[in-house]
């Protein structure tokens, strides 16, 4: 079984400032904005050195949003930045009028997603961003797993013409990727080979799936670990041919089970080829203050919870 | 100098598009749609810098902004016979595969819009964006864009109309269709917004009032001022004082036609007060 390491750990916001930094060199469309949250988006790079192309709006998202909106006419490319909770819950009707329905092409990139936020608590960690993203026509939802993901994934999506939810987290969480990926939205990777369950999981729980799939193969279960960095739209084939050979599915995120990536697996997997699934991810609920790794523990979505998961579901099998 | 009759022959025919269009579908706002008639005719036809072909990006050229996007009906009229799709396409206003939906949308592309409207509040922060992508374009050509004065209530606004001034947004003339009327009532019964003037005065803007807002030469001397004002630090903001449902006597100074449409009889009467100059759809 493939194994991975790694050697250093960096938050995966890092990596957006990071791929955003790069774009500001090479194209010369892409406009960044941001709604007093610079520090947190890690956007000082790319506001540094062009400072003309960036735009301070305040505390004020809905402006924001509709800004953008109007910066896409006359071929700019804007990069929103807030905290997820800001860049969909707040904004939803914004986003929904002015950018997805009109097709804008605005990158909505979004921080601080999930449970990991952490002691700010339950106003500030969306669990719900994913779903309100992928129900909207024509959003494409990326959730990458680490800092190499990230940041290649913003350097992506400013080629893609459409609007783009971006979705990435303050804690730092191991690289385990190569810095030198081509990201191509849309298409899943299959991270390990395994026969016996397979486990599908997004963002920080990528890592987490990884360890799960470590320790399950010492206990001599195969599970094979696809990472979907792209949650709409979804890679159909990649999830099937997974299943037809494993059987049964986990899937994990850092999100409510409802309307998460769960359910876009669940959907797949009910009109295509019906398999026993268990889900992790919060279970219908807020969040709370706390520490990331206590908030991941409570609420479970640690690699603890996906070998519980993966013991759970290879009885349905 | 503008044919004032040639602009005035215009607008009593949009007026007829109005009425008919609303009238098909049982469906649509004529109220504020004809308080705004003489405005739409002013700016397609003698205000703005456009080119004849339409693309989205807009550049080298005036933009136009609907916020207001009930108003669909004038903005569709005169788009239409501002020669951006075949008028006999207003035939299809608010029917199924129609291009014209009830509220605009970029979404199955009907040339000269750029965005959609419709949930109130967007359309400033859109026409700051365009403005912005001008200045960042080199192009110094204009931004317009047209609220309803009940729209003002809605949150958004604000954050736009503060960051406007505050980045020097100054090839924006936002123009303000006071009616004083919304869908419950008169502005001032449903939620009073004290002097409109004031408070965009407040907020760094510079304002001017167009008193006679449904007189063509009035809005085109009013719109040359304030187009003479941009460039100079500020953005502009126009008051337009409107009269909602202007040039169908039964339908004026009242809400009550905000999203009604004419009845047979009632469209009868209506086009009996604007005698076709142009041919209809």
């Amino acid at each position: 079984m493939k194994t991975y390491t790694y050697t250093e750990k960096k938050d995966t916001r890092s990596g957006f400032g990071a791929g955003l930094a790069e774009l500001g060199r090479t194209n010369p469309n892409v406009v960044a904005l941001c709604a007093d949250l610079i520090g947190s988006l890690k956007m000082k790079e790319f506001i540094d050195e062009n400072p003309e192309r960036f735009f301070q709006v305040g505390i004020a998202e809905a402006n924001m949003m509709g800004i953008a909106a109007g910066l896409t006419i006359g071929g700019k490319i804007p990069f929103t930045g807030t905290f997820a909770n800001f860049s969909t819950g707040r904004v939803y009707d914004q986003i929904r009028q002015s950018i997805a329905y009109s097709g804008k092409n605005v990158k909505i990139c979004a921080s601080h997603a999930g449970l990991t936020l952490g002691e700010d608590g339950a106003t500030h960690q969306i669990l719900e961003d994913i779903g309100l993203m992928k129900m909207l026509p024509g959003m494409v939802v990326i959730n990458p797993c680490d800092y190499n993901q990230t940041k290649a994934a913003t350097i992506a999506i400013a080629e893609h013409d459409g609007p783009v939810y971006l979705r990435f987290g303050r804690p730092s969480v191991p690289i385990f990727t190569p810095s030198d990926q081509k990201f191509e939205i849309g298409k899943a990777l299959k991270f390990t080979e395994g026969t016996d369950v397979t486990i599908i999981a997004t963002g920080h729980l990528v890592w987490e799936a990884l360890e799960a799939s470590k320790a399950l193969n010492e206990a001599g279960i195969s599970a094979e670990v696809i990472n979907i960095h792209t949650i709409k739209p979804l890679d159909d084939n990649a999830i099937l041919e997974s299943v037809a050979k494993t059987g049964c599915v986990v899937t994990a995120e850092e999100h409510n089970y409802l309307g998460g990536l769960g359910e876009s697996i669940a959907r797949v997997l009910a009109k295509h080829q019906p398999t026993p699934q268990e889900f992790v991810a919060t279970n219908d609920t807020f969040g709370e203050s706390g520490t990331p790794a206590q908030l991941m523990d409570k609420y479970g979505l640690n690699s603890e919870a996906i070998i519980k998961a993966v013991k759970k579901v290879l009885k349905r099998k | 100098m503008p044919n004032i009759k040639e602009l005035e022959d215009l607008t009593t025919q949009v007026r007829r598009d109005i009425l008919r269009m609303v009238h098909k579908v049982n469906s649509g706002h004529p109220g504020g749609s004809l308080g705004c008639t003489e405005f739409f005719v002013s700016l397609y036809q003698e205000l703005m810098e456009r080119k004849d072909s339409f693309d989205m990006n807009g550049i080298g050229e005036d933009l136009f902004f609907l916020s207001n996007g009930h108003i669909s009906p004038v903005f569709y009229s005169v788009l239409a016979r501002s020669g951006y799709f075949p008028v006999e396409e207003l035939n299809t206003f608010r029917l199924i595969d129609s291009r014209l939906q009830g509220h605009p949308t970029t979404h199955e592309g009907l040339p000269g819009i750029r965005i959609a409207s419709g949930s109130l509040g967007q359309g400033m922060s859109v026409a700051i964006g365009a403005a912005q992508a001008k200045k960042l374009n080199n192009d110094d050509h204009l931004i317009y864009s047209l609220h309803g004065d009940g729209e003002l209530q809605e949150g958004q606004n604000w954050e736009a109309i503060m960051y406007a001034s505050a980045k020097k947004v100054d090839n924006l003339i936002s123009t303000v269709d006071l009616n004083q009327q919304q869908i419950d009532g008169s502005t001032d019964d449903v939620l009073p917004m004290g002097s409109l003037r004031a408070k965009f005065e407040a907020f760094g803007w510079t304002v001017l009032d167009i008193e006679k807002g449904n007189d063509i030469e009035a809005i085109l001397k009013g719109m040359k001022e304030a187009k003479s004002l941009t460039g100079k630090g500020k953005p502009v903001c126009v008051l337009l004082h409107s009269i909602m449902g202007n040039g169908v006597d039964f339908m004026m100074h009242t809400h009550a036609w905000h999203g009604k449409a004419p009845n047979d009889e009632q469209l009868a009467i209506g086009l009996d007060q604007n005698a076709e100059t142009l041919g209809d759809y």
